[in-house]
């Protein structure tokens, strides 16, 4: 029909236009709430800022200093990846290599890891709490200590095993897209040669996909690094006056830190500045590590190439 | 092929043998590799360890939950008082239980002081004057339903564990998250399912490689950022545009409770979409439909249940949010339908008032009973979400 041709499709037009908006809008709130951080963060960053302890003043934006929190949340970071790799990796592995798609135990675990991965964060404070500090913490004093207190009560290792339980479905969804993603006839030709299945995988296919469980780790740590409600009770303090030094002590945090200062502080307009920037280092440390890995990743697969010829 | 691996080759247990790998397999049967045997078994006990830890967070959280849920608790401080003259019949845990000590305690003291304790007990009874006291407020009836309390003049749901007759009824709170949870999936399901029909329908390739990155950006804020961020910025913005009262309230979390849900609903909603076959939209084009009436009426059909899941996702995460709602509702435990008066939710309960509960006491167990409440509730979403998922997936690859 000619004449509808003609016409303009108005509906058409209009509703495309909206979504359009739509999509926008959403990337511009992103923008602003960046641009908002870095703007008033970046007045307040300075050596002393990044370096500084809390000693001389934690809500005063002229002395205060977020150091201890970096070292702690890196500290978090770090322990929490320790524990979280070799489980995440290994199930991945089984997964992927091992299991039949259609046998229940298969069905079962992915669906534990899929609701592992929608339990709320407090929840997993509470557990945190409940199992690790509590059953496994307490525990160890008894057995080991005759009930004086050393891991029965909030501590480093706690916070970062309470963390490690709460990104295990990311480490775990990344890796077996990683191992999946390998080429079969890699893994035929190795068994072909003699290859046991698993001289296979160790040799053959986990080195081909190291990327993507360092993506991984990566995931894993930008998540940990942000999470603030799994830890309020299984190891982050309000203040410290030393830094920890051992895995029972307990640890300050950037995100707890956030949360404190921007609830408790006794005059928020003096202590706007330290927040602001505290927010952005906390940002700039997510995506430092994820930079870090992805230069990481792209060496791994320059070799690679170089190695494949 | 949904496990390319899975072919059964190269263990030695492995009975199938699959043509190509029979040589491997003749040659490793020689002799019994019990090591790798032992390795192998290994990996498959780590794997279980995600169902362990849903087991573990089920056991645990609800082990300290398990008092109150049953009604085993009872914290009504007037008994009918015991007279002296009754003790020698009484068993010592009862009267331990009276007189608010422990069984071993109760045996360090004799007899007198035994009886001067217990008329004590007797007489500070008769002091209080709260009838309230009387109530065992930890129950099932007074955690759900609303009660007239002494100085009230209407029954009311009363959240207030830290008084002198603490009141736990957990109805504000609910409606707290329900509040919160509202507006924000009022913000971010058509903001999410917008963006998800333009990105993956009608954008060009070159606008969906940078939107679709930016967009997903947003789920890596952390959550305490968007919540300071709402805390800091967004309130005060918020307030000066549609001038309510209590500068902090269910619409500003709702808001950036948004912020939060949107990625999720976005990226499901955007997977669900890209997977119904290009033929669909191709089909469409042909017989002469715009862009956008593809997409509109052939593409989205196809996708509603992933839509749909996308939604449901997006609320079991609005629900289970914590950082924001805590930073930005008002943490105010009212019983109101406006969206604009401060809201206090499960999440942000159990994040304030957890740091300072005596472990074991009542409030400890009832906050654990919230944490188990949002367990069961996000839980069965995520069940939900994923078989209506699942079930799409197989009909769009059915339909290919």
């Amino acid at each position: 029909m000619p004449f509808r041709r003609k016409r303009t499709d108005w509906q058409s037009l209009v509703s495309t236009a909206a979504t359009g908006v739509m999509t926008f809008s959403v990337v511009a709130m992103v923008g602003v709430i960046l641009g908002n951080i870095v703007w008033n963060g970046a007045a307040q960053m300075s050596l002393h800022f990044i370096f500084g302890g809390t000693k001389e003043g934690m809500f005063d934006a002229a002395h205060a200093g977020v150091f201890p929190m970096i070292f702690g949340t890196v500290a978090l970071v770090v322990l929490m990846t320790l524990g979280v790799l070799p489980v995440g990796v290994i199930t991945a592995i089984y997964l992927s290599e091992y299991a039949r798609s259609t046998s229940a135990v298969t069905r079962v675990i992915r669906g534990a890891i899929n609701n592992l991965a929608g339990v709320p964060s407090i929840v997993f404070g509470l557990f945190g709490l409940g199992f690790f500090v509590q059953f496994v913490g307490g525990g160890i004093d008894k057995v080991f200590y005759g009930g004086q207190l050393n891991y029965g009560k909030p501590a480093l290792v706690w916070a970062a095993a309470t963390m490690a339980v709460l990104t295990l479905p990311v480490v775990i969804v990344a890796t077996e897209e990683a191992l999946r993603a390998v080429p079969k006839g890699l893994r035929e030709g190795s068994m072909a040669l003699g290859a046991t299945k698993l001289e296979t995988i160790w040799r053959i296919v986990l080195p081909q996909a190291l990327p993507g469980v360092i993506t991984g780790a990566i995931l894993a740590v930008g998540r940990g690094a942000g999470e603030v409600a799994p830890i309020m009770f299984t190891g982050a303090a309000y203040f410290l006056a030393h830094l920890p030094s051992h895995l029972s002590d307990q640890f300050m945090n950037l995100g707890y830190h956030v949360f404190v200062l921007s609830t408790q502080s006794p005059d928020i307009e003096r202590t706007k500045p330290i927040l602001f920037g505290t927010v952005l280092v906390l940002l700039m440390l997510t995506f430092l590590l994820n930079l870090a890995g992805v230069i990481v990743r792209a060496r791994i697969r320059a070799r690679a190439r170089q190695a494949n010829g | 092929m949904q496990a390319p691996m899975n072919n059964g080759c190269g263990t030695p247990q492995a009975g199938a043998l699959s043509g190509r790998a029979t040589l491997a397999e003749a040659i490793l049967r020689r002799k019994h590799r019990w090591g790798e045997w032992l390795v192998e078994r290994g990996i498959f006990m780590v794997s279980l360890s995600a169902i362990l830890m849903i087991f573990l967070i089920f056991i645990f959280v609800g082990r300290e939950a398990l008092p109150v849920a049953l009604g085993r608790t009872n914290n009504a401080r007037i008994q009918k008082p015991i007279v002296a003259a009754e003790i020698p019949r009484l068993s010592p845990e009862k009267l331990a239980a009276y007189l608010g000590m422990t069984v071993a305690d109760l045996k360090t003291y004799d007899a007198d002081t035994l009886r001067q304790l217990v008329e004590l007990k007797g007489q500070e009874l008769q002091d209080i004057g709260n009838p309230d006291a009387r109530i065992n407020t930890t129950s099932w009836n007074m955690m759900t339903e609303p009660y007239r309390w002494h100085g009230y003049d209407k029954p009311e749901f009363i959240w207030q564990p830290v008084s002198e007759i603490p009141k736990f009824n957990i109805i504000p709170l609910i409606i707290g998250s329900l509040k919160a949870t509202l507006v924000a999936l009022l913000l971010s399901v058509p903001l999410g399912v917008g963006a998800a029909i333009y990105v993956s329908q009608l954008a060009r390739p070159s606008v969906r490689e940078t939107v679709k990155p930016a967009i997903e950006l947003l789920s890596g804020i952390p959550s305490v950022v968007l919540g300071f961020f709402a805390l800091i910025v967004l309130a005060t913005m918020l307030q000066t545009v549609f001038g309510y009262e209590s500068r902090l309230n269910a619409f500003v979390a709702g808001v950036a409770l948004g912020l939060t849900v949107i990625p999720i609903i976005f990226t499901i909603s955007e997977d669900a979409l890209s997977s119904v076959p290009k033929a669909f939209t191709h089909a469409a084009l042909a017989l002469g439909a715009s862009p956008w009436k593809a997409a509109w009426q052939v593409v989205l059909p196809a996708a509603v249940p992933g839509v749909f899941a996308a939604c449901v996702l997006g609320f079991g995460r609005a629900i289970g949010e914590t950082m924001v709602v805590l930073m930005a509702s008002g943490n105010a435990s009212i019983v109101s339908g406006s969206i604009f008066d401060s809201c206090r939710t499960l999440t942000a309960s159990i994040a304030a008032e957890l740091a300072e509960v005596v472990f074991g006491g009542d409030h400890y167990r009832i906050l654990f009973l919230l944490g188990a409440l949002l367990f069961a509730a996000t839980f069965l979403t995520n069940l939900l979400g994923d078989v209506v998922v699942h079930r799409l997936k197989l009909k769009l690859e059915g339909s290919r």
